[in-house]
């Protein structure tokens, strides 16, 4: 099993400007388009940054790589911020997140394995992607190979029965080369989750199911990084690591709005937030 | 061909130690070959899998749906998982899984589906799916069969496991007909000649192949000429075999283990009516639920005999 490097102040750096970076992208994508899933999108790009440039064992130029790391989106309507790791790591032609999509994409607005290079698994209706995931993991355990999964549910996503199959299923077969995420940005299509179906006590949950359970500011990128690292050295549970985020994080039309699920842009609003946060990482190279 | 079929007759054993056996035997050569169960392996023969192969077989539970989700990842890294439950479960009851995780996502997983229709039996109701093979044909990607006896599920077993997208298979795990003799060449979404015949064609499927057997007899006997056709894979459909029986007989009988909306019945309809229209007449069950009974008692309640066929001939030929 391959271990985890302490981070570097400059791999913090790096990490949270990729962030930013990819927010960007996500933020140039969807408003290409002019409508999307703006609010699950921006509110994982650390937890992606981290992933797909510090931890997962990928090789973009050969998105089939048999030993390679796989990461399933299961909250599949986040593909947008997925694409934009993948076209920032060359996995397609860049200029492929105008096409976001429009007639004929390889783009889909939810995750499809057969459309996209470097998309693991086909994901978008709620609930099923973490139960792929275990199934990847068991292969790989009944493999006995080395490879990692990696998986990102939603919060509202949750309320789906499947997710606790899959829960209760992963940590009796002991998968530890399993790592899940919950972005828990505390909203929904409608509403608060608190208000529509209260997950807490969430952790506790995750804990009954015997998970080893972190919590983490999914905003911070060391944070992640660290408690991916704790994932790490598991030896007969299954980690799941709640990221603490905000949904639309990171656009000042979307930050902590429970309309940004799936919202219009405009193209001022969304020069300007794109502005704001080229501002952020003004002086470091950007693509 | 002679005019008269041999008459179908029992096995001494029931079809599921069969497919116990195919299973293990090719899990010998292939490593990759996963059987999966949700709380039933006791009853669809599995068991001896898990002896043998503890690593590769999985029991999820009472979790159809997991079953399924966790049968798209094993497909997804390559390995070939076989789920197995009673028809309803590996159906309706995880529909939408089959649907995304493994039918959009285009992952060659094998389900296995046993007890078709009334072979539910003393379980009833709940148990009996007469929709699953008709929900499943509506999934682009998804082959559907329905081998109708131990002989025919050895002859497809391997293209079923190799196939290339995923199949779903209904198993008559507790049967013991014997239709075939074991030196039939069955492809699989080629439909299987039994008997030639011009004035009529009978095509049935699984269970009712044997009702369609004594059938045929019946007409042969009065110097009726049938021609008896196995439709085993109802998806992909084998348009052409089914056109030049409608314009060689001119006249068509199905008969199915199954509701006649959207199963055998629907799928030659839609053929014909396409490519060359003649008289079909449906025996299946007409748009009820099951019920407690034996298969012999249901068959007759729902009118699925080999009596009804021959009737539903008779008043096709008038």
């Amino acid at each position: 099993m391959h271990t985890l490097p302490e981070l570097t102040a400059e791999d913090i750096r790096f990490l949270k400007r990729k962030s930013t970076q990819i927010r960007i992208i996500t933020l140039e994508m969807i408003g290409h388009l002019g409508v999307g899933h703006i609010g699950g999108s921006l509110s994982i790009a650390e937890v992606l940054s981290v992933l797909y440039y510090k931890v997962m064992r990928i090789d973009p130029k050969n998105p089939k790589w048999e030993g390679r790391d796989r990461f399933v989106l299961s909250k599949g309507h986040a593909g947008p911020a997925l694409y934009s790791v993948l076209a920032d790591l060359g996995y397609f032609p860049y200029d492929w997140i105008y096409t976001l999509n429009k007639p004929n994409t390889n783009l889909p607005s939810h995750c499809d394995r057969l459309k996209t290079p470097g998309v693991d698994m086909t994901a978008g209706s709620l609930g099923q992607g973490l139960s792929a995931a275990v199934g990847m993991a068991l292969a790989e355990k009944i493999k006995k190979s080395d490879v990692r999964v990696y998986a990102l549910i939603g919060d509202g996503e949750s309320q789906e029965g499947q997710i606790w199959e899959a829960a209760m299923f992963a940590s009796h077969n002991k998968l530890n080369n399993l790592i899940a995420f919950t972005d828990y940005n505390k909203m929904q299509i409608d509403g608060y989750v608190y208000e529509v179906n209260n997950l807490e006590p969430l952790a506790d949950k995750w804990r009954a199911f015997n998970w080893h359970t972190i919590e983490v500011d999914g905003h911070n990128v060391e944070e992640i990084y660290n408690a991916i690292r704790e994932g790490f050295v598991q030896q007969d549970k299954p980690t799941m690591i709640i990221l603490h985020t905000i949904k639309g994080k990171g656009a000042f039309f979307s930050e902590g709005k429970v309309t940004s699920h799936n919202m219009p842009i405009n193209p001022e609003e969304l020069k300007i937030a794109i502005d704001a946060l080229k501002k952020e990482i003004e002086g470091d190279e950007l693509r | 061909m002679t005019n008269k079929l041999p008459m179908p007759t029992q096995r001494d054993r029931e079809l599921r130690e069969t497919y116990g056996e195919l299973l293990l035997n090719l899990a010998e050569e292939d490593s990759r070959i996963v059987v999966l169960n949700a709380d039933l392996a006791r009853s669809d023969s599995t068991l001896k899998f898990k002896e043998k192969f503890p690593d590769r077989f999985v029991d999820v539970g009472v979790a159809e749906a997991n079953m399924m989700g966790i049968s798209a990842g094993l497909a997804n890294m390559g390995l070939i998982p076989i789920p197995h439950t009673f028809t309803p479960f590996a159906t309706r009851r995880a529909y939408d899984q089959i649907t995304i995780s493994i039918a959009y996502a285009g992952l060659p997983v094998k389900i296995m589906g046993t007890d078709p229709g009334v072979t539910a039996e003393l379980n009833g109701g709940t148990h009996m799916s007469f929709e699953d093979a008709g929900i499943m044909r509506n999934l682009p990607n998804m082959v559907v069969v329905e081998p109708a006896d131990a002989v025919q599920l050895s002859a497809m077993f391997r293209d079923i496991v190799y196939h290339e997208k995923p199949v779903y298979t209904r198993l008559y795990r507790r049967r013991k007909d014997k239709f075939f003799v074991g030196d039939e060449k069955f492809e699989l979404g080629k439909i299987y000649t039994m008997k030639d015949g011009k004035d009529v064609t009978i095509i049935a499927s699984g269970l009712m192949v044997g009702q369609a057997m004594i059938a045929t007899n019946m007409l042969e006997d009065e110097g009726i000429s049938v021609r008896l056709l196995n439709m085993h894979t109802l998806k992909p459909v084998d348009e052409e075999t089914i056109v030049k029986a409608a314009k060689d007989t001119g006249r068509i009988i199905v008969a199915e283990n199954h509701s006649i909306l959207n199963g055998w019945g629907s799928a030659v309809c839609e053929v014909v009516s396409e490519h060359y229209p003649v008289p079909v007449i449906r025996i299946g069950v007409k748009d009820h639920f099951g019920e407690v009974g034996t298969t012999d008692f249901l068959l007759e309640k729902y009118k699925m005999t080999a009596k009804d066929i021959y009737v539903a001939a008779k008043r096709i030929l008038k």
